[in-house]
C-alpha cells in the first residue's frame, strides 16, 4: 500500500486546537481588561483578527500555498491578539492595522511562514509600532473611575474610526501613561519610590486595573500548564528571574527600585511569560535552552524597564533573545539514550 | 520488590487490546497453500533445498542457511513443492522475493524429528547447532537468528531480560502465549540461561496483562525455578522495546551500536524462549507462530498458524467485515502495510491488523514543524526529532547523523503526538537508507579506486619486466653478433605487428566458434577416456564458481 | 594623520607577515585538492568525462581545466558534491554526458571465444578468464563503465541495468501533499 506507513495512528491534537486552547487561555485576561479599562479592546480584538486573517490569506495565495489547512490552523488568530493585547485600546484604527498587517506578512510570511519565523511576530509588530508611533502609543486610556470622565462604548468607538471625541472631551482626560511609564518619568523627576506608588494610578502591587488583568493572564498561563499546552519551564524560569532580580535592586535601594511583585504584574511581564515567550517556534527546543533563553529574557526585560529608554522591556527582551535561539539550540543539545556516560 | 527505572518520553496510544484476548489460542486450519519467503530473518536469504514436484514431509528443511548470519527454512505442512519463485512478500519494499510455494496433501505428516529428552546432557554447540537447524530466530520483530545471540561473551552476562511486555496496541500474541504456555517460555529461557551463563531470568510484562503475569508467576512456583522474576512493568509505548526494557528492568542503557551483552544483558522474547523448547526438547523446526488477527473483523483473536500461510485466509476464520482496504503485519505504531492480502505470514508475523478507514483514517495532512517539541518530550530515545526532521527534509545527512540519526528505534512517538501531523519516521527510515546507499556506493568507489590503482602499477610493472628482459635480450644478442660478424644474418627479422597477429588470432578464434556453432554436436562427447571426462568436470566445476561469485549480490545491507 | 598612516601600514605589513609565515609554515605537500576531489568521483574509470580515468580528471578539475559537469555516473548528486567541494555553483549536465541508470556487464558466456580483449579494457580486474577460455564478470567488482563492451570482437558483453530489488530498496522521500485530505 503506498502511501500509507507507520505509524497508523496518531493523537488527536492538532496545532489548531493548541492555538485555540492558547486564546481561550487568553480570555480571563480580556475580561478582566473589559471591566476595568472599558470595552474599546475588544474593537481592536476584532480589527486585528479581520487584518490577521486576510492579510494571512492574502499572503498564502501569493505564494501559491494552500489556504484553507494554514487559516484554519488559529495561528494568525492568536498573532493578532496578543499584538492587539500589547497596543493601547484606544489607539486608532489603522494602527492596528498596520500592526497586525506587518507582523503577518513581514515578521511571519517572508521569513518562510509558519515554523520558519525566527522572531516572535506579535512582538515584532509591537516593536515596529512603538518605534514609528510612540505617541500614539502611549495613550492608554485609564482605568474606569480614575480618568475624569469615562466613554461610553460609541464614543470609544467613534474616536477609533474618525479620530473625534465628544464635544469638550481632551484626549489628556481619558488617557495616561502606563503605570511603568510613569514611575519611570516620576523617577527621572527624582520622586521617591514609596510616594510614586501612592499615586491613585497605582493599586496594592503594581497599576490598578492592570495588576488584575495580568492576574487574568497568569490564571489563564496555569491552565495551559495543567493542559500541557505549555511546559512550565519557560513561565516559572522567566518570572523567578524578573523577580530575583528585581528582588535584589529592591532591596540594595527600596526607594529607587520598586518591588519584586510589581515587576511581575505589571507591563507584559505575566502575559509574556505565558504566552508569547512561549511561542514555540521562536523559543529553543532544548530543556536547557529553554532555561537559558527565559533566564535571558527575564534579564533582559529588567534591564530595559529599569535603565533602558522603552518603557517596558518585555518585547525587546523577547526578540533580542529570538536572535540567539539558534545558537542555543545548537549548543544545549541533550545526551541521547545510552550516551550520557561514559561507561568503564 | 525491585526498583524500576524509567525511560524518556513515552506515550500512551489506546491499547485495544481487550477485542483479541478473551479467547483461547485456536489451530488455524490448513491452508489451500503455503507461500514460505526464504528471507524472514535477519542476514542472508536461506538456499532452496528442494526441487519444484518435490514432495516434502512436516518440517523438512527446504531452505538452508547460507553462511555465518542466516536461518534454515522448513516445510510447515507434507505436501508438494509447486513453485520456487518471486512472489509478493511480508516485506516493507513491497518488492517480490524468492518463495517457495507448498501444495498441502492434508496428511499434516511429520518428517522424522530428533527429540533430546534431556537437554542438559548436550553440549551447549550441540544446543546451538540444534537451534541453527530448527531455524529459530527472534520473534518478537527482529528476527534475529537465534543460536548467533546464545553465546556467550567474554563479558560476564549477569541477566537474561524475557520481553513479554508486548506494548503495541493491537498486538495480543505474547499474552495468550503466557497464559497458555508459561511452564515451556520458562523451559526455554532455562535453555538460554545455560547458554549464556546468566544469573538471573528478569521477565518484564506490562501491567496490563495480569492473566498473564499470574500465570507467569504461578508457572515460577509450580516449576520451583531458582532466579526466575516476572516483573509487572508499567504500561507505557514503547516499554518493550528491548533497549527500554532493559533501561526498566536493570537501569541499564544500551546505546545504538553497542552490544546488551557487552553491558551484561540479553533480551529475547516470550515467544522466542518456547520456540527454542520446543526446537531443542521435540527437535521441532520453526513452523508455526501464534498470531493475533484483529481490527476490521468481528471475532478478533488469537490463532496458531503455519508460516506461509496467506494473510486472507488466516483472516477469513476470524470473520472479516466489509471496507478492510489493506493488512497491517504488526501494530498499528510500528507495522507494515502488506503489499498483498494473499501474502504468507512469515516468522516475523505476531499481528495482523485488517485496516479499514474507520480504524485508521487517512493521515491529516502534514502543517510545518511548529517547533513544539512535543516529539521530543515522546521520543524514548531522547533524540530531537524535530532537528532531525528539519535534517532529513533538507537531505542534509551529514547533520542528521551528528544529531544521532541511528540511534532512533522507529517507534513513531514522534509522529504520534506531533500536532502538526508530520510523517516524521518516514523521514528518518528515508535518510537511514540513503545514508545506507551513499554508504555502499563510497565502499564500492573505494574498492574500485583501490583496484584500478593495483592495476594499473601492475600494467607499469609487466612494461618495466618486458622492458628488462628485452634489454637483457639484446645485449645478449649484440654479443653473439660481435662473435659471429663475419657470418651474414641467416634470419630476416620479418617486421610483425603484434597488433596484428593477435587480430589475426582472434579471428580464427572467431572462424572457429562459427564453425563449432555450426556443427550439430559441437563437443566431441562419444568417446571420452574417463580422465578426459574428469578433467571436463573439473573445469565445468570452476566455471560454476566463477559463475557464481559473478553472480554474488552487489552490497549486502547487514547494518539494517 | 601621519601616526594614523603609520599604525594602519604598521598593522598591514605585521598581518602580512603572519600570513607568509602561516602559508610556509602549514604548507601541504602534494595536491592534497585532487585526492579531495577523487574521493568524490564514482570510480567507474570509465572515461566518459574525456580522461583516461577518474585520476586523471580530478587532476584537470583541479587544475581548473575540466568543468565539474562532464561525470554522468555521480549524477547530478555528484556535480552538487564537487560544486559544494570547490566552492562553486552548480552545473547541470551538458549535451552528451546525460547519466544512465547503474548498470553490470554480463558476458554472454555461450558466445565467449577467449579472447582477453575485455580483461585488457577493464579498468579493475573485474573479469576473470583466460585464453580461449570462457570468460566472466565478477558483478560485485564491476563499475558499470562499459569498457569492455566495444573491444568485444563477437559482441557477447551487454550492460544490464540493476534492478530495484528487495536487497537494495530505499526508503522514499515522504511526499504529503498539504491539500491531500480526501
Ligand atoms: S511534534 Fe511535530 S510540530 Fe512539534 S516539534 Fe515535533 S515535529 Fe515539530
Ligand atoms: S521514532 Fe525515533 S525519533 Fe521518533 S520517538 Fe521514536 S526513537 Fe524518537
Amino acid at each position: 500500500m503506498p502511501g500509507f506507513f507507520s505509524p497508523f495512528i496518531t493523537k488527536p491534537v492538532s496545532v489548531s486546537q493548541i492555538m485555540l486552547n492558547v486564546m481561550l487561555a487568553l480570555i480571563p485576561g480580556i475580561a478582566i481588561y473589559v471591566w476595568y479599562f472599558g470595552p474599546a479592546i475588544l474593537i481592536s480584538l476584532t480589527l486585528a483578527s479581520l487584518t490577521a486573517l486576510s492579510v494571512e490569506a492574502l499572503m498564502l495565495k501569493i505564494q501559491n500555498k494552500p489556504i484553507a489547512p494554514f487559516l484554519k490552523d488559529n495561528t494568525a488568530l492568536l498573532t493578532a491578539w496578543l499584538l492587539a493585547l500589547s497596543i493601547p485600546p484606544l489607539a486608532p484604527w489603522w494602527l492596528v492595522v498596520v500592526g497586525t498587517a506587518f507582523a503577518i506578512s513581514i515578521s511571519k510570511h517572508l521569513y518562510g511562514g509558519l515554523g520558519n519565523n525566527p522572531f516572535n511576530p506579535a512582538m515584532i509588530g509591537y516593536a515596529v509600532l512603538i518605534i514609528s508611533f510612540p505617541v500614539h502609543m502611549t495613550h492608554w486610556l485609564s482605568p474606569n473611575g480614575l480618568g475624569a470622565i469615562s466613554l461610553s462604548f460609541m464614543d470609544q468607538l467613534n474616536y477609533i474610526f474618525q479620530g473625534t471625541l465628544p464635544a469638550g472631551v481632551k484626549l489628556d482626560a481619558i488617557t495616561m501613561a502606563t503605570p511603568l511609564d510613569t514611575l519611570k518619568t516620576q523617577l527621572h523627576l527624582n520622586g521617591q519610590v514609596k510616594e510614586i506608588l501612592d499615586m491613585p494610578i497605582y493599586g496594592r502591587l503594581a497599576g490598578h486595573g492592570s495588576e488584575w488583568v495580568a492576574a487574568g493572564f497568569l490564571l489563564g498561563g496555569i491552565y495551559l500548564i495543567a493542559k500541557r499546552i505549555i511546559s512550565w519551564h519557560l513561565p516559572v524560569a522567566y518570572l523567578t528571574t524578573l523577580f530575583i532580580i528585581a528582588g535584589i535592586f529592591h532591596l540594595i535601594d527600596p526607594t529607587h527600585y520598586v518591588t519584586p511583585m510589581f515587576h511581575l504584574f505589571s507591563g507584559a511581564a505575566m502575559i509574556g511569560a505565558f504566552f508569547i515567550l512561549t511561542d514555540p517556534v521562536t523559543s529553543p527546543t532544548t530543556p536547557k535552552g529553554k532555561w537559558l533563553f527565559a533566564f535571558g529574557a527575564g534579564l533582559l526585560t529588567y534591564l530595559i524597564r529599569t535603565f533602558g529608554g522603552f518603557p517596558d522591556g518585555m518585547a525587546f527582551a523577547t526578540l533580542l533573545m529570538n536572535i540567539c535561539v539558534p545558537l542555543i539550540d545548537a549548543y544545549t543539545q541533550p545526551k541521547v539514550f545510552g550516551k550520557k556516560e561514559k561507561r568503564s | 520488590m525491585r526498583k524500576l527505572h524509567q525511560f524518556h518520553g513515552g506515550i500512551h496510544p489506546p491499547t485495544n487490546k481487550a477485542q483479541s484476548n478473551q479467547t483461547p489460542i485456536v489451530q488455524a486450519n490448513l491452508p489451500s497453500k503455503l507461500t514460505i519467503p526464504l528471507h524472514q530473518h535477519v542476514g542472508n536469504s536461506a538456499v532452496p533445498a528442494v526441487e519444484i514436484g518435490q514432495h516434502v514431509l512436516k518440517g523438512q528443511l527446504i531452505g538452508c542457511a547460507e553462511g555465518n548470519l542466516s536461518s534454515s527454512v522448513h516445510a510447515s505442512t507434507s505436501g508438494m513443492i509447486a513453485a520456487i519463485d518471486k512472489q509478493l512478500v511480508a516485506n516493507s519494499s513491497g518488492l517480490p522475493e524468492l518463495c517457495i510455494t507448498l501444495i498441502p496433501d492434508g496428511r499434516d505428516e511429520w518428517i522424522e524429528l530428533d527429540p533430546c529428552l534431556d537437554w542438559l546432557e548436550c553440549t551447549h554447540s550441540e544446543l546451538r547447532l540444534k537451534l541453527r537447524k530448527a531455524g529459530v530466530v527472534g520473534l518478537g520483530g527482529a528476527v534475529f537468528p537465534s543460536d548467533m545471540k546464545l553465546h556467550a561473551s567474554q563479558q560476564k552476562i549477569k541477566t537474561l531480560v524475557l520481553n513479554g511486555a508486548e506494548c503495541e496496541p493491537y498486538i495480543t500474541c505474547d499474552d495468550l502465549l503466557m497464559r497458555e504456555r508459561a511452564a515451556e517460555i520458562l523451559e526455554g529461557a532455562q535453555i538460554m540461561r545455560a547458554l549464556l551463563s546468566t544469573e538471573e531470568i528478569l521477565i518484564g510484562i506490562e501491567d496490563n496483562k495480569p492473566e498473564a503475569i499470574s500465570a507467569m508467576r504461578a508457572a515460577v512456583l509450580e516449576g520451583k525455578y531458582q532466579g526466575i522474576e516476572v516483573i509487572a512493568v508499567p504500561t507505557v509505548y514503547p516499554g518493550g522495546g528491548a533497549k527500554q526494557l532493559i533501561r526498566v528492568l536493570t537501569g541499564i542503557e544500551v546505546a545504538a551500536g553497542v552490544r546488551s551483552t557487552n553491558l551484561g544483558v540479553q533480551c529475547f522474547n516470550v515467544g522466542t524462549a518456547y520456540s527454542t523448547w520446543r526446537a531443542i526438547r521435540f527437535g521441532e523446526p520453526l513452523i508455526s507462530r501464534i498470531v493475533t488477527v484483529t481490527g476490521n473483523v468481528s471475532h478478533p483473536q488469537n490463532f496458531e498458524v503455519l508460516i506461509g500461510t496467506p494473510m486472507d485466509e488466516l483472516v477469513a476464520h476470524a470473520a472479516p467485515l466489509n471496507g478492510t482496504r489493506y493488512y497491517i503485519m504488526g501494530g498499528p505504531m510500528m507495522g507494515v502495510p502488506m503489499p498483498s492480502m494473499q501474502v504468507g505470514v512469515i516468522k516475523a508475523t505476531n499481528c495482523i491488523i485488517a485496516a479499514s478507514k474507520e480504524i485508521f483514517p487517512p493521515a491529516q495532512p502534514a502543517l510545518p514543524c511548529i517547533r513544539c517539541t512535543r516529539c521530543a518530550d515522546a521520543c524514548p530515545a531522547e533524540l530531537q526529532p524535530q532537528e532531525l526532521y528539519w535534517f532529513a527534509k533538507a537531505k542534509n545527512f551529514d547533520k542528521a547523523e551528528d544529531y544521532h540519526l541511528f540511534d532512533c528505534i522507529e517507534c513513531g512517538a514522534c509522529s504520534y503526538v506531533c500536532p502538526s501531523n508530520i510523517p516524521l519516521v518516514q523521514y528518518y527510515r528515508f535518510a537511514k537508507s540513503e545514508i545506507w546507499a551513499q554508504e555502499a556506493n563510497q565502499k564500492a568507489a573505494d574498492t574500485a579506486r583501490e583496484r584500478h590503482e593495483f592495476r594499473e602499477s601492475r600494467i607499469e610493472r609487466e612494461k618495466r619486466e618486458k622492458a628488462e628482459k628485452l634489454a637483457a635480450k639484446e645485449k645478449a644478442a649484440s654479443a653473439a653478433k660481435t662473435q659471429r660478424t663475419e657470418q651474414p644474418p641467416t634470419l630476416v627479422k620479418t617486421d610483425v605487428n603484434p597488433e596484428d597477429t593477435l587480430q589475426l588470432k582472434i579471428q580464427t578464434a572467431i572462424d572457429h566458434a562459427k564453425e563449432q556453432a555450426a556443427a550439430i554436436k559441437p563437443l566431441n562427447t562419444e568417446q571420452l577416456t574417463p580422465a578426459q571426462q574428469a578433467q571436463i568436470d573439473e573445469i565445468e566445476a570452476q566455471r560454476a564458481r566463477i559463475r557464481e561469485m559473478a553472480l554474488a549480490p552487489v552490497a549486502d545491507h547487514t547494518k539494517g | 594623520m601621519l601616526s594614523a598612516l603609520l599604525a594602519m601600514s604598521g598593522i598591514a605589513i605585521a598581518l602580512g607577515a603572519v600570513l607568509g609565515f602561516a602559508a610556509i609554515k602549514f604548507r601541504v605537500e602534494g595536491n592534497p585538492l585532487v585526492d579531495k576531489i577523487d574521493a568524490v568521483l564514482p570510480q567507474t574509470q570509465c572515461g566518459q568525462c574525456g580522461f583516461p580515468g577518474c585520476k586523471p580528471y580530478a587532476t584537470a578539475i583541479a587544475e581548473g581545466e575540466a568543468d565539474i559537469n562532464k561525470c554522468p555516473p555521480g549524477g547530478e548528486e555528484g556535480i552538487q558534491k564537487l560544486a559544494n567541494l570547490l566552492g562553486v555553483d552548480f552545473k547541470p549536465f551538458g549535451g552528451e554526458s546525460i547519466p544512465k541508470p547503474k548498470a553490470v556487464a554480463l558476458i554472454d558466456e555461450s558466445n565467449c571465444i577467449g579472447c582477453t580483449l575485455c580483461i585488457q579494457a577493464c579498468p579493475v580486474d573485474a573479469i576473470v578468464g583466460a585464453a580461449k577460455q570462457m570468460h566472466t564478470i565478477i558483478a560485485a567488482e564491476c563499475t558499470g563503465c562499459e569498457l569492455c563492451v566495444p573491444p568485444c570482437p563477437v559482441d557477447c558483453i551487454t550492460m544490464q541495468a540493476i534492478e530495484e530489488s528487495a536487497a537494495n530498496w530505499k526508503w522514499k522521500y515522504p511526499v504529503y501533499a498539504l491539500t491531500a485530505s480526501k
